[in-house]
């Protein structure tokens, strides 16, 4: 297996407080990686340290081999995308406007708009489905359209590797689906390295080709969804009893969390 | 938005009516600078003006355009560009339409230093070199005060608040230190005035637009539009988002500390130039270069209207641009009202 980024021996804090000592994270390349773990396990943290957001305070990021606090930022922007939990469309902005803004790190003061940057921005707006929306002002657009717009963005940076943080937080059912569709499409067809931090188990299971779980700071278990997400894993990383079954759709694993134990008194006829 | 390609591989980008409005305050400028020029007690023609402009008027034009009018022109210039370029940037990097460097505390800052001068006695060099010094010190110390692990928006504009009230206590009470003379004095420098204003007045701001300005502009420009996505973003498409932070503030502090060493912290100018830059462009972003030449023309035009508006009294410039800049805000809060934004 083999990893242009990892996490070596990262110590992990805010200000006074400590989330991780001592983690290693491997990113096995060409995944679609999956982080998992209860709130506050430190996994949106991780993420964090991974996109150089956050200076291990000890340890270090290697993107390929080198660490990434060492090379400078505009470097490391072609190689490696983000999509932040939460951007500020600024005022009045368009959609192709704010996608092109993507193109950044490839930019420069004589070369503001190549070619290139005029392709690379059509496709990503034709992959996430946004090229209709090219003129209308991100502000009018839904939830799940801007979701597609910020992606868009991301995808114009045109990166091997691409963080994604919480990318499905604030959709509908039907828009998280289309969002994490539209990943997987990215991974399989692009074959772009996608790490993700998700709150919900079943669609880590589905989507994911490699899980790691986290809990206070700390990988419990690293693998494919099928050896990683069972019901024993599952009450240890959550504490939450439960039964997995083969997702009737795609055959992944499937928690169904136990029924709540009903007290006999609580009971009326 | 047109492009521009060369085959050399240079591509440019420019947005139409953000050309169309930059070309129009630059002529407009220069069309009320050369009506400034020929204007006083000793009238002269746009003709003769540009004709003295280029070397051939008699040595009494040559005397009053050069050495009385001219500087003063470059000081309306050189002052209000540099207050609405350093207000951009302040407006973006705190991503609040208010934060403009009278809110943050720096222009008080720069009044203290002047006011010591003032009570203590010196001369209008020191004044000035007092100014720029301590609006310097002061944007230092708002940075300081606001750092925790990096600078957020909304810390700096709550620590430049702190400050800018604690400096306007300090300020007051220099002032009912002052002799009456020297209080008249320090008032007149407070509101902002370019009477008699000389080239040693606008070298300074000339100077450090001249090197900060297209740093800024070219160096920072697109970085800083980046930024108003939020850090996290900006971040993540390789914006060295705290170091640059850092840089811009320290070059905006510079430019108002300047301005406000050669006219005094004149109202409003910083704040009012931005928005009407993006309200007249309808261009997303900072629009730096839009602010800075709107900046310019708003002081010229303000300064002319500070000449003529009492006949035979010239009013500080900074009684002017505090009622167009106050009255501007107050029609923006209707226009948004009607709008039913707010």
């Amino acid at each position: 297996m083999r990893s242009r980024i990892r996490g070596s021996a990262m110590t992990l804090a805010y200000e006074r407080r400590t989330i991780s000592r001592e983690l290693t994270v491997d990113i096995p390349d060409q995944s679609f990686t999956v982080v998992i773990g209860p709130n506050a396990c430190g996994k949106s943290t991780l993420l964090r340290a991974l996109s150089r957001l956050l200076r291990p305070s000890a340890g270090a990021v290697l993107l390929d081999g080198a660490d990434i606090h060492r090379r400078p930022a505009r470097e490391i922007a072609k190689t490696l995308g983000l999509l932040p939990q939460s951007s500020i469309a600024p005022d009045g902005i368009g959609v192709a406007e704010l996608v092109s803004r993507g193109r950044y790190p490839h930019q420069g003061l004589l070369r503001q708009w190549s070619r290139e940057d005029e392709a690379v921005v059509a496709e990503s707006m034709a992959a996430t489905g946004v090229a209709e929306l090219a003129d209308r002002p991100v502000a009018e657009l839904s939830g799940g359209q801007r979701q597609r717009v910020w992606l868009a963005m991301a995808l114009a940076q045109q990166t091997p590797l691409l963080l994604l943080d919480e990318p499905t937080t604030y959709l509908d059912i039907a828009h998280q689906i289309e969002i994490l569709d539209l990943c997987a499409r990215l991974h399989e067809e692009e074959g772009r390295t996608l790490v993700a931090v998700l709150h919900d188990l079943n669609q880590a299971a589905r989507y994911a080709t490699h899980l790691i779980a986290m809990r206070d700071g700390q990988v419990v278990a690293t693998g494919p969804p099928q050896t990683v997400v069972t019901a024993a894993l599952v009450e240890e990383v959550f504490g939450l009893p439960c039964r997995v079954i083969d997702d009737p759709e795609t055959g992944t694993p499937l928690v169904v969390p136990a029924a709540r134990r009903r007290s006999p008194i609580g009971v009326t006829a | 938005m047109i492009v521009v390609r060369t085959p050399g591989g240079v591509s440019l980008r420019l947005h139409p009516r953000t050309l169309t409005v930059g070309v129009t305050c630059a002529l407009l400028t220069l069309a009320v600078g050369v009506l400034a020029l020929g204007s006083g007690d000793y009238p002269m023609s746009a003709a003769d003006v540009l004709r003295t402009l280029v070397g051939d008027g008699t040595p009494a034009e040559e005397f009053i355009v050069h050495e009385l009018r001219l500087p003063r022109l470059a000081t309306a210039i050189a002052v209000g560009a540099a207050l609405a370029l350093a207000g951009a940037v302040f407006q973006t990097l705190v991503r609040n339409p208010l934060g403009s460097p009278d809110l943050l505390g720096f222009t008080q800052g720069a009044a203290t230093g002047a006011l010591v001068v003032i009570v203590v006695g010196g001369t209008s060099m020191m004044l000035s070199g007092a100014a720029a010094v301590s609006g310097f010190a002061t944007g230092l110390l708002v940075y300081v005060i606001a750092w925790r692990r990096g600078v957020h928006g909304y810390r700096l504009v709550l620590a430049g608040i702190g400050v800018a009230a604690i400096l306007t206590g300090i300020n007051g009470w220099l002032l009912t230190r002052a002799p009456l003379m020297d209080a008249a004095r320090a008032v007149l420098w407070l509101t902002g005035s370019l009477d008699g204003r000389g080239w040693i007045h606008a070298l300074p701001v000339l100077i450090a637009l001249a090197l900060l300005g297209p740093a800024v502009l070219a160096g920072a420009g697109p970085a800083l539009r980046l930024m108003e996505m939020g850090d996290d973003s900006a971040n993540a498409l390789g914006v060295p988002v705290e170091r640059l932070r850092l840089a811009l503030l320290g070059a905006a502090v510079l430019l108002v500390s300047l301005a406000s060493a050669a006219a005094g912290p004149v109202n409003f100018v910083a704040l009012t130039a931005p928005h009407l830059a993006r309200r007249l462009t309808r261009a997303p972003g900072p629009n730096l270069l839009p602010s800075a030449l709107l900046g310019a023309l708003l002081l010229v035009v303000a300064d002319q209207i500070a000449q003529r508006a009492v006949p035979g009294h010239q009013l500080p410039v900074g009684v002017v641009t505090g009622v167009i800049g106050g009255g501007y805000l107050i029609w923006l809060l209707a226009a948004e009202r009607r709008a039913g934004r707010l």
